[in-house]
């Protein structure tokens, strides 16, 4: 029997990771927990690791260094009932051409019926799978007639059929539209809210990452950089808010970290002012300021 | 209710996959066609050819002569290529990693993989054999003892290549590489073994293709279709059926030990990542 785990224990527990390949590093030593709950983007530029730390922690890559918990248990043990207790959305592309929507949505989340209890029924009904990612109406259809953003929405369901403890997401609405990934976010929402899943998503889409994540990690040459909620990390990393105002005639611009006490402050002690504004460092500047720092070389810790 | 044992409840899935994927298969046009075209080829054939008497096999025709060895070549065609092409295409797509994010994905796949085949090779018998009889008149010179022996022997023959096309498209990954890896060599293999009888057989092949199931399985078929005086034809002159079936079990043996292990190391090394960088490649190529 594995070891279930506590309500308290985090759901992801890693630490010291590290992972080559060749005598290129990719994972350069990651700390990282997930708790129960809890929804959590990692977020990076291409070849960051982020791809390479999810397939570790699905047990589906080999680390060099390090420990890593999942769900309580070592990945690279993981067995069957641990599988059952893991969604895992994947970005395919062609896969199963010849089959029908339902059938193959059927067949796979079939898989899961062993591993059912009664809190947890496995699988999910296929019909309310299909209804909930919008594809009751092509459930008859090949999945080859399939377009690209509703063979998304089969990817979704297919990790959502087990009733995962755990949802894993590598790029998930790469390729749909505005519309399926509204809907997407409302359904991560969800299933977070009904079934206490627990969600790591890796994104490049950065509106993506502050509409979803409770917390959002930032990878960057094999470490992560930058921890916290979308907010935090934003200031963090790209620094204090600009307050920009006009009196006297003249512009002014001041740069806090607390634009709230500041502008408080501000109005308190200038009867003049007009177009007053507050800009926020946005999770979009953190990140190009870290991909910028990243391509010039220069150290990428941040202080949090 | 009962609840199966997770390892029952996944051979189970195993088998229905299998199914659904010969259903599909039967309703692919493309797949059909190409059995339809070689099978009526091959009748067409042998129709021209059958008043043609072959000296010294004790009366049997062409068409007689050559049906066993036509059958050996389905089989191995269908149980080493048909396997080979579906594992690197579904390591290729993606359907492998697929059903390994599932629990007790990978045994569901072989057990699928393995029943689709096996039934994917049902087509090009009902093909040849359903007409035989109208065209070329019975095949089988024991009656129903024969024809009991004659899928003992496919069965047989399945066995000790199944296994064969698996390891093949397991290592060779991509469907380009089964190609060259596995089929111009069982291309070549046939050209040499004898399908149409053994005296087509060349000097200088005949103890290579010894070693192989493909000579062996036509050669039980023939002992077990052929009149009296037709093993006048055949290398030493005489049927050796019992080292037919040692050869095509020890192919069996170790097939049946190395295609799990091959595969299991396959199906670990699928990762989305490596997914992936194929969909990256094949949008480059365009």
């Amino acid at each position: 029997m594995y070891y279930m785990g506590h309500r308290a224990d985090p759901a992801i527990a890693v630490t010291g990771l590290r992972k080559a390949y060749g005598d290129r590093t990719v994972l350069d030593g990651i700390d990282l927990e997930v708790a129960q709950g809890e929804v959590v983007a990692l977020l990076g530029p291409n070849g960051a690791g982020k791809t390479t730390t999810v397939e570790i922690v699905e047990g589906f890559r080999r680390r060099d260094a390090g420990d890593v918990r999942v769900l309580g248990v070592d990945p690279e043990h993981g067995d069957d009932a641990w599988r059952a207790r893991i969604g895992v959305v994947l970005q395919s592309w062609r896969d199963h051409r010849r089959w029908r929507v339902g059938e193959l949505l059927g067949q796979l989340a079939d898989a899961y019926r062993p591993y059912g209890t009664p809190d947890r029924p496995r699988p999910r009904p296929v019909d309310e799978l299909l209804a909930r990612v919008g594809l009751t109406d092509v459930a008859d259809q090949r999945m080859a007639t399939l377009s690209g953003g509703q063979r998304r929405r089969f990817d979704v369901a297919v990790g959502l059929a087990g009733r995962p403890d755990l949802l894993i997401l590598d790029e998930p609405t790469a390729g749909l539209d505005p519309a399926a990934r509204r809907e997407f976010h409302e359904l991560v929402h969800e299933v977070v809210d009904l079934d206490g899943t627990v969600v790591l998503l890796t994104t490049h889409d950065l509106a993506e990452a502050e509409n979803v994540a409770d917390r959002i990690l930032l990878l960057a040459g094999g470490r992560i950089v930058a921890d916290g909620s979308p907010a935090a990390v934003a200031r963090d990393v790209a620094g204090p808010s600009e307050v920009r105002w006009a009196s006297g005639g003249q512009r002014h611009v001041h740069s806090t970290h607390d634009p709230v006490a500041f502008t408080r402050e501000l109005l308190a002690t200038t009867p003049d002012v007009a177009d007053l504004e507050v800009a926020h460092a946005s999770l979009e500047d953190a990140y190009l300021e870290i991909v910028r720092r990243h391509e010039a070389g220069q150290p990428l810790e941040v202080t949090r | 209710m009962s609840t199966p044992t997770p390892r029952a409840h996944a051979v189970r899935l195993g088998l229905r996959r299998g199914l659904a994927d010969f259903r599909n298969m039967l309703r692919a046009p493309d797949d059909m066609a190409w059995n339809v075209v070689i099978g009526v080829a091959l009748l067409v054939y042998l129709v021209t050819q059958r008043h043609v008497e072959v000296p010294g096999a004790g009366g049997a025709t062409l068409p007689d002569l050559a049906m066993p060895g036509i059958l050996a070549a389905v089989v191995v065609f269908g149980m080493v290529m048909g396997p080979a092409f579906a594992l690197s295409a579904d390591v290729e797509d993606g359907t492998l990693l697929r059903l390994r994010t599932t629990p007790r994905g990978t045994t569901t796949y072989t057990v699928g993989v393995v029943l689709a085949q096996v039934l994917g090779a049902l087509p090009m018998f009902v093909i040849l054999l359903a007409p035989w009889a109208l065209l070329l008149g019975d095949p089988m010179h024991r009656g129903v003892a024969g024809w009991a022996a004659l899928v003992g022997w496919i069965v047989l023959g399945t066995l000790a290549t199944l296994p064969i096309g698996i390891v093949g498209g397991a290592l060779a990954g991509r469907t380009t590489r089964v190609l060259l890896l596995v089929m111009a060599p069982v291309v070549a293999l046939s050209a040499v073994s004898g399908v149409f009888g053994p005296q087509t057989i060349p000097g200088w092949a005949s103890g290579v293709v010894q070693v192989f199931p493909l000579y062996w399985l036509a050669h039980g078929l023939r002992s077990t279709t052929l009149p009296p005086g037709a093993e006048g034809l055949e290398v030493g002159g005489a049927w050796h059926p019992e080292i037919a079936v040692l050869v095509l079990l020890a192919w069996a043996v170790v097939g049946l030990v190395a295609a799990p292990a091959v595969l299991r190391r396959t199906a670990a090394r699928q990762t989305a990542g490596a997914l992936a960088d194929r969909l990256h490649a094949f949008l480059q190529r365009g």
